[in-house]
């Protein structure tokens, strides 16, 4: 029966579609690897983030532990206030845990760096991670060291 | 003189044109709820524009990614960014590449055979015949095929940009020696599913809705000649391929913007 075989080529055409979307969505873009729901967020102030974006990776011992999931300034502290979204599983992070802001090879993407404590209590929801380490921002280095050298020169 | 009443003669057709277009939209748009009792009508439009167009849209999408591929390699490799080949073939495809040509080979496929079918049952008053019997033919004819085209568009598209990161994947991989995980999980870093593959799929329901108005319009509104049918599958194939790329900056311009 022609009109069958018509069905059956769209219902084909169809299905292939929505197949094609359905792996853009999953193995292309990042929603196979972002599970954050039911996970737990922490907050981190930096005197200077750098290029850190929101959904720039959150790492601990390069492993991929989270995600930067809002970045806000505040207007007291003149700080910048970073959130993590941390994967539900990776729960037994120690309280006095350290984050710096690092980058991948010398000017790649910027992400989060964890760098476990000795504490014995674990951080939960919302809290704050107090060690912070700010983004090392190139030009202030070389900056700096052009000054340094300039300054050696004077002592001379 | 002669040529400022040219000139106004061309400006006026053209609006009186832009006008029926717009209103030909507008009243075949009416008869869209009406295809939800009688879906066979679209089913039967899915196949003939979507089902066919099926393999040149496969066949593009693998050679546009593996080309790209290619050429994405030559370029990174001299920076050392080979593994950013995922993202840079994910990107383009899905963003413009995807969306664009798939729906540059939809005009020139679908668009020009819907315009003269439409064409050619005008001139055969065929639509007239139908207006006899109390059938209207913006109903029964053109808003199938445009619900039809508008739904196939993104279906292509999608399966443009799939098969054409497969491909790149192939060549990359496969070909060049491109690390399989960094392919995969750098453009799995760097692809969002809002920000990228929503956009694009946006972009393509609105080259399908453009594509395949122009040319149940162009087919409805042809001169009932053979020569009129014949300008008119000419026309339709012109004015979609620059619809398309006219509004693909806009709409890049509006999306990927901020």
């Amino acid at each position: 029966m022609h009109n069958r075989t018509l069905e059956i080529g769209v219902g084909v055409f169809v299905a292939l579609g929505l197949a094609a979307l359905l792996m853009l969505a999953m193995k292309v873009s990042n929603l196979g690897a972002l599970s954050a729901d039911g996970g737990y967020e922490l907050t981190a102030r930096f005197d200077n983030i750098g290029g850190l974006k929101v959904r720039s990776p959150v790492t601990m011992a390069g492993v991929r532990i989270g995600r930067v999931s809002e970045i806000s300034f505040d207007n007291e502290t003149y700080e910048a206030v970073a959130r993590f979204a941390i994967e539900p599983q990776y729960n037994r992070l120690p309280k006095d845990t350290s984050a710096s802001i690092f980058t991948a090879g010398l000017l790649g993407e910027q992400y989060v760096g964890l760098e476990p404590g000795g504490e014995e209590a674990f951080l939960g929801a919302d809290d704050e991670i107090r060690m912070t380490q700010s983004a090392v921002v190139l030009e202030q280095i070389i900056g700096q060291f052009l000054y340094s050298k300039a300054s050696e020169g004077e002592d001379k | 003189m002669d040529w400022l009443q040219l000139l106004g003669h061309a400006g006026l057709s053209a609006f009186q044109r832009l006008g029926r277009g717009n209103l030909f939209l507008f009243q075949v748009l009416l008869g869209f709820p009406d295809l939800i009792r009688r879906f066979h009508l679209v089913v039967v439009q899915l196949w003939s524009v979507g089902v066919r167009s099926l393999l040149l849209i496969m066949v593009a999408g693998t050679f546009v990614g593996m080309v790209m591929s290619l050429q994405g390699y030559n370029t990174l490799v001299d920076f050392g960014a080979e593994d950013s080949l995922g993202v840079l073939v994910a990107l383009s495809l899905v963003r413009e590449l995807g969306p664009v040509v798939s729906a540059l080979l939809f005009a020139g496929r679908a668009g020009s055979a819907l315009t003269a079918e439409i064409g050619l049952m005008k001139a055969t008053e065929q639509l007239a015949g139908m207006e006899m019997m109390a059938v209207d033919p913006l109903r029964r004819i053109v808003a199938p095929r445009l619900l039809g085209g508008i739904l196939a568009m993104p279906l292509l598209a999608a399966l443009f940009s799939a098969l054409g990161v497969i491909g790149g994947y192939f060549v990359g991989v496969g070909l060049l020696g491109v690390d399989d995980g960094a392919f995969w999980s750098q453009m799995q870093a760097k692809v969002d599913l809002n920000d990228d593959i929503l956009n694009g799929v946006i972009k393509s329901v609105v080259f399908g809705l453009a594509v395949t108005w122009i040319a149940v319009f162009e087919g409805y509104d042809t001169v009932p000649t053979s020569e009129g049918v014949s300008r008119a599958t000419t026309r339709t194939v012109v004015h979609s391929s620059l619809a398309v790329l006219g509004l693909d900056f806009v709409l890049t311009a509006l999306m990927f913007n901020g």
